[in-house]
């Protein structure tokens, strides 16, 4: 195998990797999340503004972690800075 | 496939280069401030009012019931940046549905101008609310050993507010890219219906998380516990 083959099978393995356990925290951390705003929801249904309120900012720092992931892997597919350099080398060449 | 719409260029010379992240941003510029100046110039405090006129009273006084809510004070003072905020990134996820538009919120370079906006308003504000000594007392709060972290979570704060708002708003495009070229027909509408709802809680988590920094910035006093969920949370 010559570096281009590597270099693409090391990006399209990581990314597909990089997504599929980065989705994987942030989606039992939702799950908990959501549950135990219903749980407080049910308990004191007067409080729904707050905690719904706390419960979509919460979701959206607990999401982005899963969003890094994505843009990195997003990054690795399209826009590989090892991929344009390998390229760049075999153009000097 | 695009990555985002920097890569689509309408007119380049040099170093000046036109691409659809301006030219849609401003094409939104143009709609909000000509939409709000045809609706605000027929404005009446009689019974009898436009429906237009309805509508911007109920955004704005929704905008600045939140930004109440989360604890800051006067609304009003922050009524111009947070709402503009709010404004501009609802109305650029709204958009989608218009054909062969690009959300300019897919852009790194926007979200990261937004979120600066951000980086810089809170020490603005803290400083015309606190003063100096008040604002700069804010970095050692609990303790001196917490200056380093401090400062890395404003820092990192602003680059997950930009990051956060690219990769959902990207990541909604880039989907329905993909189910275009694997289901064509239903799939695809599904998913944009989706992103609209993505898109308006992104634009609400955006301002909202704004207006939390700020408050956390202008405290003056912690007398008056307010909701600020995740103040100093890097992500």
């Amino acid at each position: 195998m010559d570096s281009m083959t590597i270099i693409a099978v090391a990006s399209i393995a990581i990314a597909g990797l990089t997504t599929g356990f980065g989705c994987m925290g942030p989606a039992f951390a939702e799950g908990r999340a959501v549950a135990t705003a219903l749980s407080s929801l049910a308990q004191q249904p007067d409080a729904s503004a707050t905690i719904t309120r706390t419960l979509f900012v919460g979701l959206a720092m607990i999401e982005s972690t899963a969003i890094y992931c994505f843009v990195i892997s997003m990054i690795l597919i399209f826009a590989n800075p090892f991929w344009n350099h390998a390229i760049a080398n075999l153009a000097g060449k | 496939m695009r990555l985002s719409a920097d890569a689509w260029v309408f007119w380049q010379q040099g170093f000046a280069k036109l691409n659809a992240t301006i030219a849609f941003t401003w094409v939104l510029m143009a709609v909000l401030v000509f939409g709000a100046w045809l609706i605000t110039r027929r404005f009446t405090s009689e019974h009898r009012r436009s429906r237009w006129q309805n509508l911007v009273e109920i955004v704005v006084t929704g905008i600045l019931q939140q930004i109440e809510q989360v604890g800051l004070r006067e609304p009003r003072k922050y009524l111009g940046f947070l709402g503009t905020l709010f404004l501009f990134v609802a109305a650029a996820n709204l958009f989608t549905i218009v054909p062969g538009y690009e959300p300019p919120t897919g852009s790194l370079s926007t979200t990261l101008a937004l979120a600066l906006c951000t980086f810089v308003a809170v020490p603005f504000y803290g400083l015309r609310d606190r003063g100096l000594r008040g604002y700069l007392k804010s970095y050692i709060e609990p303790t001196v050993l917490m200056l380093p972290f401090n400062i890395i979570s404003e820092i990192s704060r602003t680059l997950a507010m930009a990051v956060r708002l690219f990769g959902n708003m990207m990541s909604g495009a880039m989907i329905v890219a993909i189910l275009l070229t694997i289901t064509p027909f239903i799939f695809p509408i599904v998913m944009t219906a989706l992103g609209l709802l993505t898109g308006m809680v992104q634009a609400y988590i955006f301002s909202i998380l704004g207006a939390v920094y700020l408050a956390a910035a202008t405290h003056s006093d912690t007398a008056q516990p307010a909701p600020t969920p995740g103040r100093d949370s890097a992500s």
